[in-house]
């Protein structure tokens, strides 16, 4: 893992679909190949955010379980 | 970016789309969209560009709300007969969105008045329901370089086109106004009140597109529906070089208004 996560949101207790459209207008400061870490929670969060992402296009590069909630690392797509 | 937290959740359904986004919604803040006739086809335009946080919304219309015109302009409701049209209006949008800006111009289009008007607006909505101003608006936006939708309604058929500069204008398709009395009015022929609604919203989402910048208009296209048998086609058209306003020898290098017997101006009620 040789790139720097470029920007980094707490969704944590944000709901489904505020949560990915926090995440969206987060991707939309960076640049096409930059990394995004998302904290989600289980279960809803977690179900539809990365598969949101990456139904536009954008890469999950790592996920990380920190208890209760994820960590989600998120290349931003072309 | 400079959405606020509120603004994020008011747009969020709009934020979710790919081709919108944060970027796009900006863009609809920002926008300037002027909506001329405050009735059947204004009426849901007006709604949908306030719910869509478009920043500024301008309003021309003249009239005042008559009983007979909430049957199809649902911005009005029954406590507002003989008020101002505009002022009807401009308070269920900021009621609606305090994001929008509401501009209001209580007058009829004019050739006197609607340079000056339409100057300030990126996009312009034709809501009238007479052939004088429609072809006064088209005349104006392509003299002024304004992007415009055009719309028409009668009984069940609804049709529309979108003009940019360098498109199909009104005058390419239709050359003058129809001989008068060669087609009803709406207070003579009737409307279906949903069809006015089916119209005004097509036209407020070419607004919102062309500010978006996404997707392909009604441009070279018009769009014709009968909503009887609710059956839509689309119909190519194409530049005219004849065209007497944007063709190679334009023969209208000012704005004219077609004639418009009193009668009729009496009896006449926005679409």
């Amino acid at each position: 893992m040789g790139q720097e996560i470029k920007k980094s949101l707490d969704l944590h207790g944000v709901v489904c679909p505020l949560n990915f459209v926090k995440t969206k207008l987060a991707l939309e400061t960076l640049n096409a190949g930059d990394w995004l870490e998302v904290i989600l929670d289980e279960g809803d969060a977690m179900l539809n955010v990365p598969r949101s992402l990456k139904e536009e296009g954008h890469r999950i590069v790592k996920v990380t379980s920190l208890g209760n909630t994820y960590s989600v690392v998120v290349e931003k797509g072309p | 970016m400079n959405l606020t937290e509120e603004q994020i959740e008011r747009y969020s359904r709009h934020i979710l789309l790919k081709d919108v986004g944060g970027a796009g919604q900006e863009k609809l803040l920002q926008a300037k969209v002027l909506i001329i006739g405050t009735g059947g086809l204004g009426a849901p335009a007006a709604l949908y560009l306030a719910a869509a946080g478009v920043g500024t919304i301008g309003l021309v219309d003249g009239d005042t709300v008559d009983l007979s015109n909430l049957q199809r302009q649902v911005i009005h409701f029954t406590a507002d007969v003989n008020r101002l049209k505009v002022e009807s209006a401009r308070e269920k949008m900021e009621a609606l969105n305090p994001d929008v800006r509401v501009v209001t111009y209580p007058e009829r289009v004019n050739k006197d008045n609607i340079a000056a008007i339409i100057r300030d607006y990126d996009f312009i909505i034709d809501g009238t329901d007479n052939f004088p101003a429609k072809f006064l608006i088209n005349d104006a936006c392509v003299l002024s370089g304004k992007p415009f939708s055009h719309g028409g309604i009668l009984r069940f058929d609804g049709q529309t086109m979108t003009y940019v500069p360098g498109s199909a204008c009104y005058r390419c398709v239709f050359n003058a106004p129809p001989p008068k009395g060669a087609v009803p009015t709406c207070s003579e022929a009737g409307i279906l009140g949903a069809v006015a609604g089916m119209l005004g919203t097509v036209q407020a989402a070419e607004a919102l597109r062309y500010i978006i910048g996404k997707g392909r208009l009604l441009t070279n296209r018009l769009l014709i529906f009968n909503a009887l048998d609710m059956e839509y086609r689309q119909v190519n058209i194409r530049r005219n070089p004849e065209c007497p306003i944007c063709g190679e020898h334009p023969t209208i290098t000012e704005l004219v208004e077609a004639e418009q017997p009193i009668c009729d101006l009496r009896s006449r009620y926005h679409a």
